[in-house]
């Protein structure tokens, strides 16, 4: 029952719910597929008015392009040869493509190894997420439950407070012992509050005479919960748990600080950051390959690098920017 | 609720209890359910506040919290009289000075260019190609500076080209807060416009047809209509940036220190991490934790009041 979530997303851009603009006069609807914003309307476009577009238009293509040309750079540079690198460095399909670097990155496992340790971690890690928000929000979306406020209390008490970053460093790596293990990047960061409180106000949208029939049929809180109100919250659990699976993927500093003695275990992004921010790692392992083979231009492993690094994002981006921009939506006009 | 209404709903004594034990056991399966949370909130959230105390010790692994010396405000008094405090000091307030002036405008300017794009498509082509960078780890996007950037990089290579002089760009101090700066525009720029774009959505749109009748040009209905609209969104936005404001994002900028940019580059976060994780010192840099939590609660109600003061409803 995706309607339900469409409707909240939905509702979330009505004016009335919004604590943001406190516009007078009546509430006007624009027509069907015709957006009227500040500018032009019908025939009443003026030559001022043009240039405006224009150059409006002019100026975005020209972020949006910057945004991305980096991208595009580094992807044509990757295949390309020391001499074209050196000779000609403004290219963005490179004359003489090349493999080599992409040979040599594969030619240890390193690379294969790390993004498997995030694979897993990501997987892991977005399983934990759900289950502790759902489990934790669900009750809370109860009004009747005894202790409700105080729990609430709780979760926005931490939302604003906290240790710092050496009693959470100590607490992970002393005094629970989790050094060097996984559980130090999968639990710390088990319950983002701000995505509780999402979820668990729309767990409360949900219709509670669905509830009460399942509950005068027998069943207790937790069937109700699994067979009920779970696969009503399938898009919204798919929506943060793309969040919580982009922000595993991504993260680094854990993985960097609470397993810095288990290299075995290192995700893509401490790699990444050894390789060519700290440059005291090779990405490929030149002895595992044909003695002819000579070592590509450091220039264009790195740039290999971070394309294969890259590509996982990107193939999931047209999900992430779907979902994300509803799960922002939802979170900023009804948090 | 007042102890004589408690008294006359739930009743009294034994009774109350009673009546508190069967409701407690009819959602006993709620409460199971919330167990795993209520754990993890306090051993993750509230254990670490408490751990605080490790600020007023002399902490040490084999001592423990409770087995470490108390030293009272030794650490407190130990950062102040150490000379460098006003550099750490120094460096986040010009890097989070920066931020809020050329960083937090960005977003605005490029939601309100957006909304007088009429082409949908065309717009919603724009969004995807702006939003990018912010799916984009940290760790990558300071990889790619350092490809491009670098002495071996087209940018470094074009400016020696062009102007005749090397601008060391990942070591030199002086455009060290520039590339922060820049770095956090291109990435987070597209992304931030979403929640300006959201309150833009909700104008109405007889405003700007009555403005048009009276013969407001695009300039002025912009300046008059759209901007008041999101004026609220603005504040609410800039009251939670000022709580951050000695938030200096040490996950991007520990990737972009180095031994050359030291000068600048080390800012409170900064220095708690690398004298307190890497180096081992923690009771002093929890301390200079503390501190930066105090002074940020004292910010963030103070900018609360100003938005109040400004007719705006500000955080709470």
């Amino acid at each position: 029952m995706s309607e339900l979530y469409e409707k909240m997303t939905e509702d979330s851009a009505e004016p009335k719910k919004v604590k943001g603009p406190k516009v007078k006069g009546p509430k006007g609807k624009s027509p069907e597929g015709f957006k009227i914003t500040s500018g032009p309307v019908g025939q009443s476009a003026t030559f001022g008015s043009r240039a405006f577009d224009v150059i409006n238009y002019a100026l975005i293509t020209l972020i949006a392009f910057t945004t991305i040309l980096p991208f595009i750079y580094i992807v044509g540079a990757s295949f390309a040869t020391e001499y074209e690198l050196t000779v000609r460095p403004m290219f963005i399909i490179p004359q003489d493509v090349s493999f080599e670097a992409y040979e040599y990155i594969f030619s240890s496992n390193k690379l294969i190894s790390a993004f498997g340790n995030s694979v897993f971690i990501t997987v892991f890690g977005t399983i934990i997420n759900l289950f502790f928000t759902v489990t934790f929000a669900y009750p809370l979306s109860k009004q009747k439950l005894r202790g409700r406020n105080f729990l609430l209390n709780m979760v926005i008490v931490s939302m604003f407070f906290s240790g710092g970053m050496v009693p959470g460093y100590l607490l992970v790596s002393n005094w629970l012992g989790m050094k060097n293990t996984y559980w130090s990047v999968l639990l710390p960061g088990a319950i983002s509050a701000y995505n509780m409180m999402i979820v668990k106000n729309f767990f409360q949208g949900i219709p509670q005479e669905l509830e009460e029939s399942a509950h005068i049929d027998g069943c207790n809180d937790l069937v109700t919960l699994i067979k009920i109100v779970l696969p009503l919250s399938l898009p919204v659990l798919a929506t943060f748990g793309l969040f919580y699976a982009v922000g595993h993927w991504n993260s680094y500093f854990s993985a960097m600080i609470y397993m810095s003695g288990a290299r075995d275990k290192w995700p893509l992004q401490v790699i990444l950051r050894e390789i060519i921010i700290m440059s005291t790692m090779s990405a490929g392992d030149l002895a595992l390959m044909d003695p002819n083979f000579k070592e590509p231009p450091a220039q264009s492993i790195k740039m290999a690098v971070i394309v294969v690094s890259t590509v996982p994002i990107m193939c999931v981006y047209p999900f992430l920017q779907k979902y994300f921009v509803k799960g922002v939506m939802v979170g900023a006009l009804k948090g | 609720m007042k102890k004589a209404e408690r008294i006359a709903v739930y009743g009294s004594g034994k009774e109350y209890w009673r009546r508190l034990a069967t409701e407690v056991k009819g959602s006993i399966w709620l409460y199971l359910l919330l167990s795993p949370g209520l754990v993890y909130l306090v051993v993750f959230k509230y254990l670490p506040m408490w751990g605080v105390v490790i600020a007023f010790e002399n902490y040490s692994p084999f001592g423990g919290i409770f087995g470490s010396e108390w030293v009272g405000l030794k650490w407190f008094q130990y950062f102040f009289s150490n000379k460098m405090w006003t550099r750490y000091l120094t460096n986040t307030l010009i890097l989070s000075g920066m931020n809020i002036l050329f960083y937090f405008p960005a977003p605005i300017i490029l939601a309100l260019m957006l909304n007088e794009v009429r082409h949908l498509r065309y717009k919603k082509l724009m969004q995807t190609l702006l939003y990018v960078p912010h799916f984009i780890s940290i760790v990558i996007v300071v990889s790619i500076t350092y490809v491009i950037f670098g002495s071996d990089g087209i940018i470094y290579k074009l400016t020696e080209q062009l102007t005749g002089t090397e601008i060391k760009y990942l070591s030199d101090p002086a455009v060290f807060r520039w590339m922060i700066i820049g770095q956090t525009i291109w990435k987070e720029t597209g992304w931030g416009t979403i929640i300006f774009l959201a309150a833009l959505t909700n104008v109405d749109t007889q405003l700007y047809e009555a403005a048009m009748v009276d013969g407001a040009g695009r300039w002025r209905r912009l300046w008059h209509i759209t901007l008041p609209a999101i004026r609220s969104t603005i504040v609410l936005m800039l009251v939670l940036r000022m709580g951050s404001v000695l938030d200096t994002g040490h996950e991007h900028l520990i990737l972009m220190a180095n031994a050359m940019n030291r000068s600048v580059s080390q800012t409170l976060d900064v220095f708690v991490y690398q004298q307190g994780i890497a180096a081992g010192q923690y009771s002093y840099t929890t301390a200079i934790g503390l501190l930066k939590s105090v002074v940020s609660i004292i910010l963030i109600v103070t900018s609360n009041k100003i938005a109040h003061a400004l007719g705006e409803s500000g955080l709470y």
